[in-house]
């Protein structure tokens, strides 16, 4: 789990904000906060099949499927 | 001459043995819903029954607040037919606060004065929010408190019939993060120009078909995705925007599935669709039927088109499909779209010249050369002159503001004669963007403001850095926010630079945060860079003004440097 939330927290602060230096907080909130943008919601969907091999359908790409690392992380490890 | 209502009254006379749709609405998890011009003009009465109710008086204002869906569709025709002015406006995003939603909506009602805004019932509180004492809304129709449909159509008792070509037929509220204000108001007249002269250049036909996922509050998915097609008989397959930048793929599948001639798309979306589409979800897509794949809206790049051939070409897209326009709400839509059947014309130009020169002309032998895109031809209907700042005429391939005149031009910004006046020059419209003239072929390589355009939408710096100074720790004065292209995603990012006075890395870590948060939620802009600096890092002109270009050269000097 924890290796899962630090592989995709360094994806998010280093090519989606460009900030490697950001510390993204498992608790933190992704998608409400605006942090993550429609835009680059792709770009997690796209990472997460290539690095887990787990897919994530386009209608779960909202802030009621995921909206922390943690709840991405067991999404991953309950599709894996 | 014509109105809006007639024409609908006459396709729907024409369509009425008819089943086949006149819109194909797509939904994500959900059937389409194909809605006939019969099914159109019976849903809109629903809507122009609720606006008798509500008292509202044709010629006043109607504010959309909606989302995709039928809704959107039926009360915008509604407002039509009753002879309001409907204006669409965007629906609020997790992106954007609440708070700022309806500040900017509060200043927009004090200078448009709607008479009624529609809206759902679970956004009813957050509009009504917005409302104050003694402003002009007198109704708050929710969707679920809407009349039924008349049973039979008496189009004569309708107020719609009444109004005159020359009247403002819709307000287009141009995008922007602060710009919510500036409604552009246009005649019947205007529009029915304009689909006239940009459907020849396209050569329009009944055997057309439309496919767009664009937002119908900007102007090129409200018109080229929207109205033209519903006002020509062509039909039209319409996605929703929220969809299609969770799955791009969608609008491939729509025109392969309706057999799409035409489709318009921000510079952006070529990159993104090329770089996002995973082959599984465009297994069996045949793109050969389409005609034209139209750029527009943000600078036309020929490295984005050859991106989206090489990605799709294996599924019948043609190059001679990719096409380029420029167009603004001001004319009404389109001024100038490249020619159809070949490709558009790409100009490579001496960098220097053009950089020092303000002349585009051939690079000299072994100097650094750029590539230019054309955005086509004018309209027969639409005059392109490029002019220098006294407002003279300038010759072919030297830089210069773009001006226009034409027979679709708008009736003016709503209730904001000043800005009318200041937008023309002896009835040239004045663009704000720079270009040239080449073989009649119009090149725009630029604005005339600082201003940004990140993904087809228009965002001024200053609005930004007013932004950034509302964080605790960035004094005013001290940020400077501006655009960098992005090859890769084939936009603009947006980038702010703020100064404080803390050298330590937490702290400047922990304010970048903050702006990076405040900014977006406040203009429903995402920040690609934000970057805290300490003390003396921002230039400053000799009268103490943020030199925008000297900082965004000392900031790619700093980025470059780092990379090597």
């Amino acid at each position: 789990m924890s290796e899962i939330i630090a592989q995709l927290a360094t994806f998010m602060s280093t090519t989606i904000l460009k900030q490697p230096n950001r510390v993204i907080q498992p608790e933190e909130s992704l998608i409400s906060s605006g942090l993550i943008d429609s835009f680059s919601l792709m770009d997690v969907a796209l990472f997460v099949e290539d690095t887990f091999g787990v897919r994530i359908e386009d209608t779960e790409l909202n802030a009621n499927t995921f909206d922390t690392l943690t709840q991405l992380a067991s999404l991953i490890e309950s599709r894996k | 001459m014509t109105i809006f209502p007639e024409r609908l009254k006459a396709l729907h006379a024409a369509r009425r043995t008819s089943d086949r749709a006149a819109v194909t609405l797509q939904f994500s998890g959900r059937d389409d819903l194909p809605i006939t011009y019969e099914q159109l003009v019976r849903g809109a009465s629903a809507y122009t029954r609720t606006l008798e109710r509500e008292g509202i008086q044709p010629g006043e204002v109607v504010v959309l607040i909606l989302q995709h869906g039928e809704d959107l569709v039926y009360s915008f025709w509604g407002a039509i037919l009753h002879g309001a002015i409907p204006s669409i406006m965007p629906f609020l995003t997790e992106k954007l606060s609440p708070e700022r939603y309806r500040a900017d909506l509060s200043a927009l009602i004090s200078v448009t004065r709607p008479a009624a805004i529609v809206t759902y019932p679970e956004f009813e509180a957050d509009v009504r929010a917005a409302l104050q004492d003694g402003d002009s809304v007198r109704s708050v129709i929710v969707t679920d408190c809407v009349e039924s449909p008349r049973a039979d159509i008496d189009f004569a008792s309708l107020a719609g019939f009444r109004r005159q070509p020359e009247e403002i037929v819709f307000l287009q509220h141009s995008s922007g993060t602060t710009g919510l204000q500036k409604g552009v108001a246009l005649s019947h007249q205007a529009v029915f120009n304009q689909l006239s002269g940009y459907g020849k250049s396209l050569s329009v036909t009944e055997n057309d078909v439309v496919v767009s996922w664009l937002p119908l509050y900007h102007d090129m998915g409200l018109i080229a995705g929207f109205l033209m097609p519903i006002l020509s008989g062509i039909p039209l397959v319409l996605l929703s925007p929220f969809d299609w930048v969770r799955a791009p793929y969608k609008l491939l599948q729509s025109i392969s599935k309706y057999r799409g001639t035409l489709t318009w798309l921000p510079n952006f979306a070529y990159n993104f669709c090329a770089q996002k589409i995973r082959d599984r979800h465009v297994e069996g897509v045949d793109l050969s039927s389409l005609r034209a794949v139209i750029n527009c809206s943000e600078p036309v790049r020929w490295e984005s088109h050859m991106a989206f051939y090489e990605r799709f070409k294996d599924h019948g897209l043609r190059l001679e499909a990719l096409q380029t326009s420029y167009a603004m709400a001001e004319n009404v839509f389109g001024v100038t779209q490249s020619r159809l059947g070949s490709v558009p014309v790409v100009d490579e130009i001496d960098r220097e010249a053009f950089m020092t020169e303000r002349v585009a002309q051939s690079p000299l032998d072994g100097r650094p050369s750029m590539k230019l895109m054309s955005s086509g031809q004018p309209l027969e209907n639409v005059e392109v002159k490029v002019i220098d700042e006294n407002g003279h005429p300038l010759p072919d391939r030297i830089i210069g503001e773009i001006a226009l005149r034409s027979d679709c031009m708008l009736t003016g910004y709503f209730n904001r004669p000043d800005l009318t006046e200041r937008a023309f020059r002896q009835g040239w419209y004045l663009t704000g963007d720079y270009g040239y003239v080449s073989d009649g072929e119009v090149f725009v390589s630029g604005r005339k403001k600082d201003m940004i355009i990140v993904g087809g939408k228009n965002v001024y710096p200053q609005d930004l850095e007013t932004l950034t100074y509302e964080v605790p720790g960035v004094h005013a004065g001290r940020s400077v926010a501006f655009g960098m292209f992005d090859e890769a995603q084939g936009t603009e990012e947006v980038v702010i630079i703020a100064e404080v006075d803390s050298e330590d890395a937490q702290d400047q870590q922990k304010i970048a945060d903050a702006i990076r948060l405040h900014v977006t939620k406040n203009s429903a802009i995402a920040l690609r860079y934000v970057k805290v600096v300490g003390p003396k890092w921002i230039l400053k002109t000799s009268s103490g003004k943020t030199a925008r270009s000297a900082n965004k050269e000392k900031f790619f000097r700093e980025l470059e440097g780092k990379g090597s």
